[in-house]
């Protein structure tokens, strides 16, 4: 902060990209010191007054935050409601102990307990526990109890903000966040990506000063009391990502692909509803994958029929009239589910994986199925199986969700049995195609280029080998493209082949006309096509 | 400790069918529907030594009874019975939304 000089510059890892400029507000520094404890009956009373104020706060923040946050609040207030817990700690009071310091300890104890249980779901709750912890001592200390007030457009600098913490800031002037610790993989981040707000993250130490930031989500960079030429770059960096942007919307805006003379339909794929909010993504021919697996991570149980049908209608309602292709669970292989998949195979990728699990695990099917068979009367949906080996499979899948639906309809609830269709990713599947009734096929490129190239995808030593453009992978390809063209079956391409413009002139070459891609890849492949189209290279 | 007719001891066994067994939300859905009950309620996992507060949040996770196993309830009080019976239903019918 030498009057005149360039303020320091700090790099990060990108958590959520965008650019923020404004006051720097720094939170939980310390955390406001010590506390003098009083009596025993004062400390009893203290402990008391804070609980029910946390119990309040949390309750407050589950109605307005709704949803996924709600549940993940619901078991701090249960364990604020926990008598035999809190008894402990006010017994603790009784022998001597200040209320935080006794607080602390036993909330301490139980972190611990948690974080050293071999099960994950478990561990994953201690940053609840944490997170509840924090809030009770804070008020203690007399250092917290009113939402945080954030300057508009403030740039917020903590160690690392739980959930609860960045759902209490008003982020509607805009703003960003920048941690020093943290992770691109937190709750957090999914908030911040979802909110828009720029986030950087793992930016290490910072001096504990700083009037003014520039915070940079897309270069991870947090600029401190920058210079007016460091504010002129910063000013000019984000004006050139918003022209980028702009440019990559005109190319979009565009009527169709097509490529001689054929319509060519670009889809996207989603991991998760949040990526609807990507800008580009309203430009889309429809949905060509929705993965499902999101809804197995980061809970403590399986979802339930309803958590699954608010997922699947929210993206119907999303897409209207256009096509929703939903792949139902893709659990085993690299994405083990405890409670779900198989613990203990020799060798997963060839093991009790995608519609096999599902299969195998009828009851937790069918609750997709009926959430998937009641969301169908909701828009254009079709459902597809991932990792389909013989046609026996798809007709044992079809003849569950027929049951289901009957049921269903049975009971006066609105279903129907959407189109069925399958992934083609096993090489059997591939070379039998004509043996499947299937409404559509949809190539996932990644697992078939391992599977007749014999290379796990997860092994950079095979890196060479592992060429999505070797001739048998293109091969099969041809064939299912072919065989869908002679059939009258729509036959899409989802894999990471699809958004490489360097793959796509092959795609179109092997008959594909129909590719899904990740939303931030559409513009690029769409100006590709439109390239290949007008005689120009992929460029 | 039998004492008057408060003192009689319902108990019941139910096999917890849910997926990833007695995780935060089934644990907070029990505990909310124990307190319900003026009883005095107890569970565990069958043939662990200790007995557990079926109204503490914290010492049912800490239980980490696992998909599959069988849970058995007891209860003492004016409305044991039904409370054993509420629970037992809570569980087997897999901790629908709506309960507890």
């Amino acid at each position: 902060m030498q009057g005149g000089a360039a303020g320091s510059a700090y790099r990060g890892r990108t958590a959520s990209i965008g650019f923020a400029h404004g006051p720097l507000v720094r939170v939980d520094a310390g955390g406001g010191g010590e506390r003098v404890a009083g009596t025993l009956v004062e400390e009893a009373l203290a402990l008391r007054k804070a609980i029910d104020l946390a119990s309040g706060q949390i309750a407050d923040l589950a109605a307005s935050a709704g949803g996924e946050a709600a549940q993940i609040l619901e078991f701090q207030v249960a364990l604020l409601e926990d008598e035999d817990l809190i008894e402990a700690i006010f017994a603790s009071i009784g022998e001597g102990r200040p209320a935080d310091v006794a607080w602390r300890s036993t909330l301490d104890g139980q972190i611990a307990e948690y974080n050293s249980a071999a099960d994950e779901y478990l561990q994953a709750r201690s940053s609840d526990l944490a997170d509840l912890r924090d809030r009770v001592v804070h008020i203690l200390r007399g250092d917290e109890g009113e939402p945080l007030k954030i300057p508009s457009g403030g740039v917020v600098c903590a160690d690392d903000l739980p959930p609860s913490r960045f759902l209490e800031i008003d982020w509607s002037g805009g703003g960003g966040l920048a941690l020093l610790h943290g992770s691109p993989t937190s709750h957090v981040a999914m908030l911040a990506r979802a909110r828009g707000i720029p986030m950087v993250v793992q930016l290490g130490a910072i001096p504990d000063a700083g009037a003014t930031a520039l915070l940079d989500g897309e270069g991870a960079t947090l600029e401190l009391d920058p210079s007016a030429e460091q504010v002129r770059v910063f000013e000019k960096r984000r004006e050139s990502h918003r022209k980028s942007r702009a440019s990559a919307r005109a190319i979009l805006r565009r009527p169709t692909a097509s490529w001689r003379g054929e319509r060519i339909k670009l889809l996207i794929n989603i991991q998760r509803v949040d990526d609807l909010d990507d800008a580009d993504a309203q430009y889309a021919d429809g949905i060509g994958l929705m993965r499902t697996e999101f809804l197995l991570a980061g809970r403590s149980d399986l979802p339930d029929e309803d958590t699954q049908f608010q997922a699947y209608d929210a993206v119907l309602r999303w897409a209207g009239a256009r096509p929703v292709t939903i792949r139902t669970f893709d659990a085993g292989g690299d994405k083990p589910v405890p409670g779900f998949t198989f613990d203990g195979e020799a060798n997963p990728f060839l093991g009790v994986r995608g519609l096999r699990l599902c299969l195998a695990r009828p009851e937790i099917f069918a609750v997709q199925l009926r959430a998937l068979a009641r969301a169908a009367v909701r828009g254009n949906l079709k459902v597809m199986f991932p990792m389909v080996t013989s046609a026996d499979e798809l007709e044992a899948g079809r003849k569950l969700f027929a049951d289901i639906v009957q049921r269903l309809q049975a009971d006066g609830i609105a279903a129907m049995l959407p189109e069925l269709g399958i992934m083609v990713e096993v090489p059997a599947a591939a070379l039998a195609i004509s043996s499947f009734k299937a409404s559509f096929f949809s190539i996932g490129s990644n697992d078939l280029a391992q599977y007749v190239l014999a290379c796990d995808r997860s092994n950079g030593a095979l890196a060479p080998l592992m060429d999505p453009l070797h001739p048998a992978v293109l091969e099969l390809i041809a064939r299912t493209a072919e065989h869908g063209r002679r059939a009258g079956v729509s036959v899409s391409l989802c894999g990471d082949m699809a958004g490489d413009p360097r793959c796509v002139p092959a795609l179109l070459n092997c008959g594909l006309r129909e590719l899904s891609v990740n939303a931030s890849a559409l513009a690029q492949i769409k100006q590709t096509i439109d390239r290949l189209s007008s005689g120009g290279s992929v460029g | 400790m039998l004492d008057k007719a408060d003192g009689q001891i319902f108990t019941g066994n139910v096999r917890l069918v849910h997926a990833v067994g007695m995780h935060a939300r089934p644990a907070v859905k029990l505990t909310k529907l124990a307190k319900k009950f003026e009883a005095q309620i107890s569970v565990r996992v069958a043939g662990a030594p200790e007995w557990i507060n079926a109204k503490s949040v914290a010492k049912i996770m800490a239980m980490r009874a696992a998909h599959g196993s069988t849970i058995e309830i007891k209860a003492s009080g004016s409305d044991a019975e039904a409370a054993v019976a509420a629970l037992v239903d809570l569980v087997a019918s897999d901790f629908p939304d709506g309960a507890g």
